[in-house]
């Protein structure tokens, strides 16, 4: 609304835009358009990342199942070992009270890197093919 | 609880938790404007503030009162507890956490009618949001009317009112967005209230010569020690079916799912979830130290049934003085912001559904707005639980809260693993699927809410159902969707492109 000086030249009018936000689909890398138009390949492709973070959830679930669900078994066929101190705490107590976090949190946190690094190759491969 | 005690610090304690707690949600009311804002806070909340509000949230009254009270009694095999409720999240991060987020509804219904597209499905979901949010949300205000009587010797029916009025007004003026800031603020000071009296307390027991706790009287030091319980068949079968309801029962709670809609993007889902491990590891360290100290300087505690207020009794019976009594005041507003922070995430979640379902429909040719029905949602979802609580005997806050995981484990996590991972799911095998699970674990709740029977077989299957509810359960969803393979939904193959495919990745997503 600002009144423009007089004897000031009047400026060409200039039209503002943005990038284009919705590529076409010829520019969009060659990958996704085999995804979205639910191609052989495009299953593929999905296949692929769904089994690789699948397989990796199921890893790191058998290793969680292996080192930590298997204790009441393992304290059940040798019931000694409820009996077992180290410095004084029973053994039950240091591994469940104590060791299991610093555990858990090492689990998460190899899941959540290889899971990071599944999907930027998924989208590294879904961008380079047919180029 | 005796009447000559000084209610001086308690009353001081509660009221100053209230207040900061009132306070910061109006604080965060300013941020407050849209109903995205009430239900997710607009999907803009960061990792580490969001796990903060999530273990705020998470950490109930049976993690701060009811777990040091188990191993006072029954010893190694309580450890279980915490184990699983932190354990449960590792789960939940490898399976579950970034699809969720990624599948873009709000809640468990959504989510559930975006994958099937099916109604039916819908509705049973939200009957069972509300089924397990009014089980969850029953010990939490039995909890608070048990910590008012120990702190202030207040009747049992003041912790519930204060509760619920407490948590309606921040829910219902702020909803999710300021009560994000308030369960932040809630977890560092439940961290707080558990870690600087632990320490002092560990100081005295020092100073007493280091008594060990294993070797003194009260249960036989083995069985103390063993992560069994009675050992023998049963022994095992209830530690499996613990591990079994918390390992998977935590993706399937309304309040912590509803949590994963709030963060910015998958990625960001994975990373609050690994901060909430870390979380959860640092504060379960401490019930252990109250467990093990109660043993030698309040064992009566457990010869009477008062082992679900050993934390806030514990600093009194171990020092003198006025030092004593400003630590016991620290546990009380510690376990009043228990109280407080899970409640109203439950609420959330429960208002949520509710203004969706019931409260969001026409009645009498007239309909509420989205926050208008959200605020009654909220009434809802708070005055139910808080009614039974006071008219309903007292079962034990950490038996309670075990039913809730085991009825959340055996519908809402089949459904989750199956509809993020399995593309045959059909709405029929959902449907199927919820209801034996939903039917079986909660025939098993209300067997084990009116019988006070713990011996025999039968009371051992019925009292941790897990074990056996959560695989017929998943069966059943696998089986009956294999019969109905023709209905699997044409949009499945797109919507698992959505849920499994990082943002960044230019797709459609239906």
């Amino acid at each position: 609304m600002s009144e423009r000086p007089a004897g000031e030249p009047r400026a060409e009018r200039v039209r503002v835009t943005g990038p284009d936000r919705r590529r076409s689909t010829v520019a969009r890398p060659p990958g996704t358009r085999e995804i979205d138009a639910g191609t052989q390949l495009g299953a593929i492709y999905m296949g692929s990342l769904m089994r690789d973070q699948l397989l990796l959830a199921l890893r790191i679930l058998l290793v969680l199942v292996v080192s930590v669900a298997s204790l009441p078994l393992v304290f059940h066929l040798w019931p000694g070992l409820a009996g077992v101190r180290v410095v004084g705490v029973p053994l039950a107590w240091l591994l469940l009270g104590v060791l299991v976090y610093p555990w858990l949190i090492v689990l998460g946190w190899v899941y959540v890197r290889r899971a990071e690094a599944h999907e930027r190759d998924f989208a590294d491969l879904v961008d380079e093919v047919e180029r | 609880m005796s009447p000559d005690l000084s209610a001086g610090p308690g009353i001081v304690a509660v009221t100053l938790v209230t207040v900061a707690t009132l306070a910061i949600g109006t604080w965060g009311l300013r941020f407050s404007r849209t109903t995205s804002d009430f239900f997710v806070a607009s999907r803009t909340v960061r990792p580490r503030l969001n796990a903060s509000a999530i273990g705020g949230e998470y950490l109930s009254a049976a993690s701060f009162l009811g777990v040091a009270g188990l191993l006072l009694v029954f010893g190694a095999d309580m450890l279980w507890h915490p184990v699983g409720w932190t354990a449960g999240y590792l789960v939940l991060l490898v399976l579950v956490a970034a699809p969720l987020r990624r599948s873009g509804a709000y809640t468990l219904p959504d989510f559930a009618e975006a994958r099937l597209g099916s109604r039916g499905v819908r509705a049973l979901c939200s009957v069972l949001v509300v089924a397990i949010g009014w089980l969850y949300l029953l010990p939490q205000f039995q909890g608070a009317g048990l910590t008012l009587q120990a702190a202030i010797d207040a009747p049992t029916w003041v912790g519930p009112l204060v509760v619920s009025v407490v948590v309606l007004v921040n829910v219902s003026s702020g909803g999710m967005r300021s009560i994000t800031f308030v369960q932040a603020f809630q977890y560092w000071l439940k961290l707080t209230a558990l870690l600087l009296p632990a320490c002092v307390l560990l100081a005295v027991w020092v100073g007493d010569g280091a008594p060990n706790p294993t070797t003194g009287s009260g249960a036989g030091p083995d069985l103390w020690s063993s992560p069994l319980g009675e050992g023998g068949g049963q022994g095992l079968y209830v530690t499996y079916s613990l591990i079994v309801a918390t390992f998977l029962g935590t993706m399937g709670l309304p309040h912590v799912v509803v949590r994963f809609y709030t963060n910015p993007d998958g990625r960001a889902a994975r990373r609050t979830t690994l901060v909430v491990l870390a979380l959860l590891g640092v504060f379960y360290l401490l019930p252990p130290i109250y467990g093990a100290l109660g043993r030698i300087y309040a064992a009566d505690l457990a010869a009477v049934g008062g082992s679900d207020v050993l934390v806030l009794e514990l600093p009194r019976l171990m020092v003198d003085g006025l030092l004593g009594e400003m630590l016991t005041g620290l546990v009380t507003a510690g376990a009043f912001a228990a109280f407080l922070s899970t409640s109203s995430g439950l609420a959330i979640a429960v208002a949520g559904v509710l203004s969706q379902d019931v409260t969001g429909r026409r009645f009498a040719g007239r309909r509420l707005s989205g926050v208008a029905a959200f605020r009654a949602g909220a009434v809802l979802a708070v005055v139910v639980p808080a009614l039974v609580s006071i008219a309903a005997p007292d079962v034990g806050v950490a038996r309670t809260v075990g039913l809730a995981f085991a009825v959340a484990a055996s519908t809402f996590c089949p459904l989750l693993l199956l509809g993020i991972w399995w593309r045959g799911l059909t709405p029929a095998g959902a449907i199927a699927g919820l209801t034996v699970g939903g039917l079986g674990s909660g025939l098993a709740v209300g067997w084990t809410l009116v019988t006070s029977e713990t011996s025999g077989w039968v009371a051992t299957l019925l009292g941790q159902p897990a074990a056996w509810s959560v695989p017929s359960a998943l069966a059943t969803m696998v089986v009956v969707s294999r019969m109905t393979r023709d209905s699997v939904p044409l949009h499945a193959g797109r919507f698992m492109v959505r849920l499994h495919t990082p943002e960044a990745v230019d797709l459609q997503r239906g």
